[in-house]
């Protein structure tokens, strides 16, 4: 690899060719602040705050864009750095309205971080107009745009575009008018956002934020009246801990239920106990689907590939991209739907409760979540079946709010009837997880045996590569499986939603033929969801998918059909998977959405 | 004030020397490399303003790896104040076209693009015919380039040339990041040659008149002429093909109404230049350059209200992305409007200044980093007219 040789405020720095002035910057240890870039978005250089001087160049250069050269003298702190930084960000705090103490984002904003360290006398600029009349477009049930916090840096846009292939984020107009707007500036909720929240994760001000659920889940804890449970999806367990002053990938599953047990839930349940469920659905109905096809050569197309239905981003996605695809869906409900329809229904009856005066809470890495949850689909008990959905940033807020000292909580399990779970559910958090998780069951179930990997890893669709493919060929079937012997399962695994659009546009050209497609709509799967604490970075998400595998190589049930509440769960209740009341309560339908 | 030298009228581009496709013809009997020395040599610089020396652009192209390259001609006319390739397309789009392909075929490049501003959309079938014409006369001496026309949508960044080649890409036209330049990757990531109508038809000339008769006009750093457009108080508004390296004041003695109080030359992004300096600044490269736009004032022009014109131009067509001309192009309008109503003090443009510093060093494109040429040159040399 050639390298290249350049000065950074005297030092001299030798970096691969192709890197940028920033980059050689970080490696040499100087530190040059940033607003627009973001390390998993392509470079914009809009924002200009990352300038420095590059002697016997006329203009200060955007460090974030601009490639290093050989014999390049970098100062990165001049007079004339100086003051372009501190007047670049005094033009930004401008346009911004800096009503810091109302804010949202307030200490978690990275365009106050600045104006910290950088602005040290008063700003003279006037404020423009444009902050004198503002609207917020509050149509989302999981996401809240303010456009007069709003910098334009783009980096929603971008995240929109380029990593989630969505583009319901674009920019509009020129000039004083440009502004991050939507396809005919219509709401957010009525265009073809699938509220993943990417957009929200790399917002560096209080432009994009979840639409948080806090007061209504204070206010249930407060009422005496109410029985309040609350689920725990599987990556909030090892992301948690970073807003409350742990290490990255550290797991923190114990303290997270002592804290909402301090918070007053009555009951503290686990998704992972319906992410179990899930495969006992999901898995049984690609069963049924491949059985369909090879024996009853039912219309191959309509059945297979077979696509996982638990992230809602996706399926908002595939409702607005691929609406000829629907059929193709799993029609297993999420995790978080098929425990809040038995939360009102199952658990009510056992727990001897009036299910109408049950709160049904979840925590989930996901803003897209809350979306789920709103859907009009979503009443199989005869009520809402999960009334709020916190992300795992409000939690960790309600935590702090209670005064808790998170560090030093003991560690608690959570409550019986649906808190148990195998670690076949735990990795639904990390993409290629579920996948994972249906192999070890439906391949045991149909040969009998374990799935042929050590420890039950099964390596092959793990990783953080954007699209995996993985083939699995079945031998040795138990006799009511033959239909089964020799074939060799397609899958392929695809996280954010750009890759899942190029694994749909394979199979939509017929240039790829798959069994089972497992999509994740953010990078990393869940444990990048677009609810989990910022920042995020593949370093970051790497940590947390580390994680979670530790935390299934711990667990003493490792496969979900082993799971003794969820057998338990069919024997007192559901009878069998995809039974009739499974259907009533677990599956669902998707609807076609207008593409634009 | 001088009145012993005049203004040196030329007639190069519209003089009817010689038929086009012959300049073209004669200029590919010539070798690639001498004919590149010989634009070198001329010291021809681009003439939409920038001031790039073309020769050095074709070079860069022609050096370039790969086959696949593209020509463009920025027809976006936009500056305030230019009407020059207006004129040229009307009278005189075939040598464009010629100049275009001559530089195809030093380059190697097979493909050529007209970029033409919205706002010319009535001379759209004229170019058309003209470009038919052209790309036949091609095809019949085997010359393997062909032109084809792409329409603005009426935003003057567009006239940058990295936003161009956005906008040709059905893209929001604004400027890339720069390096890489479009001679190494422009339009579809590959090596692109952009110049001005005007550029074009000089770069033609000069194949036939050779370098020393082009130098011969203008001076050692500003050779040759130019079309200048010239509006405002004048009694002979128009187009006029003058030598480089003029005078200021041999240009208002020639078309000033008597009562100049101003000349801003180079448009909004260029320098208001006030009477008193007349006599001391050329027009040129070692001066003040321009991509054609000389606009005259009277005294009965109140010099705050030209500025406030060209700040809502600049808050109108900058195209948004870079912090310092998005937002800085509104603060130097609040801030002389605040000024002018007392609600800033008189200081206040000082701080306005130095913003404007902040813009020329740290904003991605041309445009943002000359709206303080306008701005610094008005307020400094008018300061009593921004506050009373």
């Amino acid at each position: 690899m050639k390298t290249v040789r350049l000065t950074i405020d005297k030092k001299v720095v030798e970096v691969q060719a192709g890197k940028t002035i920033l980059d050689a910057a970080r490696i040499a240890g100087i530190h040059i602040p940033t607003l627009c870039h973001h390390p998993d978005l392509c470079v914009a250089g809009n924002c200009r705050v990352c300038v420095v001087e590059q002697v016997g160049v006329r203009t200060l250069q955007a460090s974030c864009a601009v490639p290093v050269a050989d014999g390049m003298e970098i100062i990165t702190n001049s007079a004339k750095v100086q003051q372009a930084r501190r007047h670049i960000l005094e033009l930004l705090l401008s346009e911004h309205r800096s009503d810091c103490v109302n804010c949202y984002k307030n200490n978690h904003c990275e365009l106050q971080d600045l104006a910290a360290k950088y602005i040290f006398t008063p700003v003279t600029l006037i404020p423009l107009p444009a902050l004198q009349h503002y609207t917020i477009d509050s149509s989302s049930p999981s996401i809240i745009k303010d456009d007069s916090k709003c910098i334009r840096c783009q980096r929603c846009v971008r995240t929109c575009t380029q990593l989630q292939h969505v583009t319901a984020l674009t920019v509009s107009h020129k000039g004083h008018e440009q502004k991050i707007s939507t396809f005919m500036d219509k709401l957010l909720n009525d265009v073809v956002c699938t509220n993943c929240g990417q957009c929200v994760n790399r917002c560096p001000t209080g432009a994009l934020t979840e639409r948080n659920y806090i007061q209504e889940v204070w206010d249930a804890l407060l009422d005496p009246n109410t029985h309040v449970v609350v689920q725990t999806a599987p990556a909030v367990r090892v992301a948690l801990g970073e807003e409350l002053g742990f290490d990255v990938g550290e797991r923190v599953t114990g303290k997270m239920v002592s804290a909402l047990k301090t918070l007053g839930f009555d009951s503290v349940l686990d998704t992972d106990f319906t992410a179990d469920l899930t495969i006992m659905e999901e898995g049984t109905e690609l069963l049924t689907r491949l059985k369909a096809v090879l024996t009853e050569k039912a219309d191959a197309g309509t059945l297979l590939p077979m696509t996982t239905s638990c992230s809602p981003g996706w399926i908002k996605f595939i409702e607005h991209k691929f609406p000829d695809y629907l059929t193709n869906v799993s029609s297993c409900k999420s995790p978080q739907q098929m425990f809040g329809a038995l939360a009102k229904t199952y658990y009510a009856r056992k727990r001897k409760l009036n299910p109408a005066k049950i709160v049904s809470v979840s925590i989930m890495p996901c803003t897209a979540k809350k979306y789920e949850a709103d859907r009009p689909e979503m009443r199989s008990s005869g009520f809402k079946d999960v009334d709020y959905v916190l992300t795992t940033r409000e939690l960790a807020r309600m935590i702090k709010m209670a005064g808790i000292d998170f560090m030093s909580l003991p560690d608690q399990e959570h409550d019986s009837l649906m808190g148990e779970s195998s670690g076949a559910a735990v990795i639904f958090g990390a993409t290629g997880g579920v996948m994972e998780a249906a192999l070890r069951t439906a391949y045991e179930l149909v040969t009998g045996r374990e799935v042929p990997f050590a420890n039950l890893d099964i390596k092959p669709v793990r990783g953080m590569e954007g699209v995996r493919e993985a083939n699995i060929t079945i031998e040795g079937c138990l006799p009511e499986w033959s239909f089964l012997e020799g074939v060799e399962l397609k899958l392929a695994v695809a996280h954010g939603l750009t890759n899942a659009w190029e694994v749909m546009q394979a199979v939509k050209q017929g240039k790829a033929e798959f069994h089972f497609i497992e999509v994740m709509a953010c990078p990393g799967g869940c444990l990048g969801g677009g609810g989990q604490p910022i920042p995020t970075n593949s370093e970051i998400r790497l940590k947390r998918a580390q994680a979670i595998y530790e935390e299934d190589a711990g667990k003493h049930i490792r496969k979900s059909h082993e799971n003794p509440e969820v057998l338990a769960l069919y024997k007192d209740f559901l009878e069998a998977p995809m039974s009739h009341k499974s259907h009533e309560l677990l599956h669902t339908y998707y609807i076609e959405r207008h593409c634009n | 004030m001088t009145n012993t030298s005049t203004v040196r009228k030329t007639d190069l581009i519209f003089g009817r020397s010689l038929d086009t496709l012959t300049l073209l013809r004669n200029a590919m009997q010539r070798d690639k490399d001498g004919l590149i020395q010989e634009l070198i040599d001329s010291g021809l610089r681009g003439r939409g303003g920038a001031g790039f020396p073309t020769g050095l652009k074709w070079k860069f192209a022609k050096g370039a790896p790969g086959n696949e390259k593209y020509i463009i001609c920025n027809a976006d006319e936009g500056e305030p104040g230019t009407f020059k390739d207006r004129v040229i397309l009307e009278k005189a789009a075939d040598k464009v076209f010629a100049g275009m392909g001559l530089c195809g075929w030093l380059t190697g490049a097979t493909k050529g693009f007209i970029y033409l501003r919205n706002e010319y959309i009535w001379m759209r079938n004229h170019i058309l015919a003209q470009m038919n014409d052209m790309n036949e006369a091609f095809r019949q001496m085997k010359l393997d380039f062909s032109i084809g026309l792409k329409m603005g949508s009426g935003a003057y960044v567009c006239g940058e040339e990295t936003a161009l080649i956005e906008s040709m890409e059905s893209k929001r036209g604004e400027p890339r990041n720069k390096p890489p330049f479009p001679a190494i990757a422009g339009y579809e990531d590959k090596p692109t040659v952009v110049n001005n109508v005007e550029t074009w038809v000089y770069a033609l000339l000069i194949s036939y008149i050779g370098a020393d008769v082009f130098a011969a006009y203008g001076t050692e750093q500003s050779t040759g002429s130019k079309l200048f457009s010239v509006s405002g108080d004048t009694p002979k508004p128009g187009v006029y093909e003058l030598e480089m390296g003029m005078k200021l004041s041999d240009f208002v003695a020639e078309f000033g109404d008597g009562d100049t109080k101003a000349v801003q030359v180079g448009g909004a992004s260029g320098f208001c230049v006030p009477r008193r300096k007349f006599d001391q600044v050329i027009i040129g490269f070692e001066g003040i350059p321009t991509g054609g736009s000389m606009m005259l004032f009277n005294s009965h022009r109140s010099m705050y209200h030209v500025l406030h014109n060209f700040l809502e131009f600049f808050m109108e067509e900058s195209c948004g992305q870079c912090t310092p001309c998005r937002v800085g192009c509104q603060q130097l309008l609040l801030g002389i409007e605040a000024v002018k109503s007392k609600t800033k003090p008189a200081q206040y443009l000082d701080t306005l200044m130095e913003f404007t510093e902040t813009m020329r060093l740290a904003s991605k494109c041309g445009l943002g980093q000359s709206v303080g040429n306008a701005f610094n040159s008005i307020v400094n040399e008018f300061y009593e007219e921004m506050i009373y």
